[in-house]
């Protein structure tokens, strides 16, 4: 099993969820997370005083697949996600061992 | 403004004038939650509930001490001095059955001695109510302060600055202004509002007392933005609204110069918001919100000395030139390293000072008429007697304040420690302080999850006492 995990612009998520639920992916999880990549922060003023911000407000998107989903599901989140300018996130992908159904107890590939 | 004096009930009350009053008192008092909510806009979220309080508690601690002693000692007869400090025993209290029958007297009479009873000019206004409506300045002054010390400071050290800073400072300076001291009817400067007695009085104390707490832990290293910009500009408009009654309702009666004071606290505001903005238009690249609230309690601050003395296009012309003064103002705070954290000094100080000085340029003689005449600025032909009546007014104001200030501020300090421990301070004055915090937005954390419906068996009742729950 894997664990596919996305920073994306927040606009995007009504995409990445329709791309997703076309490829028949059961559930995800969603956050709103903030940090900074190469597009850095904005700068705001107040009674001429400047504030760096430097964390930028993203969403972040995690989904359980079984092994041989996992490249299909990064692809679709990928395009879906993509505006081809600075700040559209990153997808990476890491291994899960154990996983259970909390209901039922199923377990591993049954609980996905 | 007025001369203490009162009128037995041969004089008959004027209900329309009353009535104005009455309504005018409530509008200024209005005006200090209104700055709460400018004030608590502006600060981080972790103390917007302390600046909240800083600013409630003028309200119950001067509304007290005004009726035991502080209206005496502003509105009574010239006491100490020859017009520094008033005092009359029918007036502590406030409830002398003489006083309760009596009108509030005006009039240019200024004895040290005059019968309380002497009064030729009066509006039939009952006391009581100028009493209240003067009370409502009282109160607003030390709140305007509160702004200079944010994030830091001991709620009952504040509450003590409050009362001790009322009695020394405020009482007496009210006492020049609008009472039967000096500035008004020896010196013979015009302030209609308070534009010395409020504005320059509690800038100048801002200045001082944030001296005497240093500055906060962070300043110019963490970001300090305001947490709430709406609640800043809906703070400024209650300002704005309550102010009519502030410059319109201190003619003390339904009239045409309370037409022109409103008139002109109207097109100043205006002009002042067009002069914030366009300075920052100019140096920063965009209008912001914070700025056009600012920009509107600039000009509101610089016309209040002027609003009864100055024609609608004086009005603007001040306005505009407060507007982008205040504007400049507000950085020099980062040039001399003075933490005034929410600038009474750039804001009050400044646009007090600029509202006073300018009625000696565009004062004209077809408003109010005070002890001193009907006098004219220097744009109208009134050469510079005027003008340096009001430098001397202005000045005067704003040695004293600073300096009692500081004196006050230094004593609270040693005395039982007027600012909080930099633990308190980063971590959050509110829960330090108060022991509780603004929001919750968390529905974990703040309960919104617990007692499901079918586990519920009547044990989450609500809390009594000191009972403890764990959130």
């Amino acid at each position: 099993m894997k664990l596919v995990t996305a920073v994306i612009k927040p606009f995007k998520l009504d995409d990445v969820k329709a791309a997703l639920e076309v490829l028949g992916v059961q559930g995800l999880t969603v956050s709103e997370v903030q940090g900074f990549g190469r597009q850095r922060g904005h700068t705001e003023v107040y009674r001429g005083a400047e504030y760096t911000v430097d964390l930028v407000p993203k969403v972040r998107i995690d989904v359980l697949v079984s092994d041989i989903d996992a490249d299909k599901v990064v692809d679709a989140v990928v395009e879906a996600a993509r505006t081809g300018k600075i700040g559209d996130g990153k997808v990476w992908v890491t291994g899960v061992d154990t996983l259970v159904r909390v209901r039922t107890g199923e377990r591993d590939a049954d609980a996905i | 403004m007025s001369h203490l004096l009162l009128a037995a009930d041969t004089i008959s009350v004027d209900t329309g004038n009353t009535a104005w009053m009455l309504a005018s008192s409530a509008l200024v008092l209005l005006m200090t939650p209104g700055l709460a909510f400018f004030y608590g806009g502006m600060v981080r979220s972790k103390s917007v509930l302390n600046m909240l309080m800083m600013n409630f508690i003028c309200i119950a601690v001067v509304g007290v001490l005004w009726a035991l002693y502080g209206f005496s000692l502003a509105f009574g007869r010239p006491h100490i001095g020859d017009g520094l400090i008033g005092g009359s025993h029918e007036l502590f209290g406030l409830g002398n059955p003489d006083v309760l029958s009596s009108v509030w007297g005006f009039g240019p009479i200024y004895k040290i001695g005059a019968p309380l009873t002497d009064a030729t000019l009066n509006a039939g206004v009952p006391v009581l109510v100028f009493a209240m409506f003067q009370l409502m300045f009282a109160i607003i002054t030390p709140a305007l302060i509160s702004g200079a010390i944010a994030d830091r400071a001991k709620f009952w050290g504040w509450t003590l600055f409050v009362a001790l800073w009322v009695t020394i400072v405020y009482f007496p300076v009210a006492n020049w202004v609008f009472g039967t001291g000096w500035i008004l009817n020896k010196l013979n400067a015009e302030d209609f509002a308070g534009g010395t007695a409020v504005h320059t009085n509690a800038g100048a104390a801002g200045l001082a007392v944030c001296l005497v707490l240093g500055k906060r832990v962070g300043w110019r290293k963490d970001p300090m933005k305001p947490h709430n910009v709406p609640f800043v500009l809906l703070g400024a408009s209650l300002l704005w609204f309550g102010w009519y009654g502030f410059n319109a309702g201190s003619e003390g009666a339904a009239d045409g110069i309370a037409g022109l004071a409103f008139t002109n606290t109207t097109v100043a505001t205006c002009a002042g918001v067009l002069g914030w903005l366009l300075v920052e238009q100019i140096r920063d690249g965009k209008p912001t919100t914070v700025g056009a609230a600012s920009g509107a309690v600039a000009g509101l601050v610089a016309i209040t000395p002027a609003c009864a003395f100055v024609s609608p296009l004086g009005g603007i012309a001040i306005g505009v030139i407060a507007g982008a003064l205040c504007a400049l103002a507000v950085a020099l705070k980062y040039r001399f390293g003075f933490d005034d954290s929410l600038d009474v000094v750039g804001v009050h100080l400044v646009g007090g000072l600029t509202g006073t000085i300018l009625i000696g340029f565009f004062g004209f003689d077809h408003g109010y008429a005070t002890p001193g005449g009907l006098q004219r600025g220097l744009f109208y032909g009134g050469g510079g007697s005027l003008l340096e009546k009001q430098v001397v007014a202005a000045g005067a104001v704003m040695l004293y304040s600073f300096v009692l200030t500081y004196i006050i501020a230094t004593a609270i300090k040693k005395a039982g420690g007027f600012r909080v421990s930099e633990e308190a301070e980063v971590s959050g004055i509110d829960e330090a302080e108060h022991a509780e915090t603004a929001y919750s937005f968390s529905t974990v954390l703040s309960g919104g999850l617990t007692g499901t419906a079918a586990a519920d068996d009547g044990a989450h009742s609500a809390p009594s006492g000191k009972e403890r729950v764990d959130v």
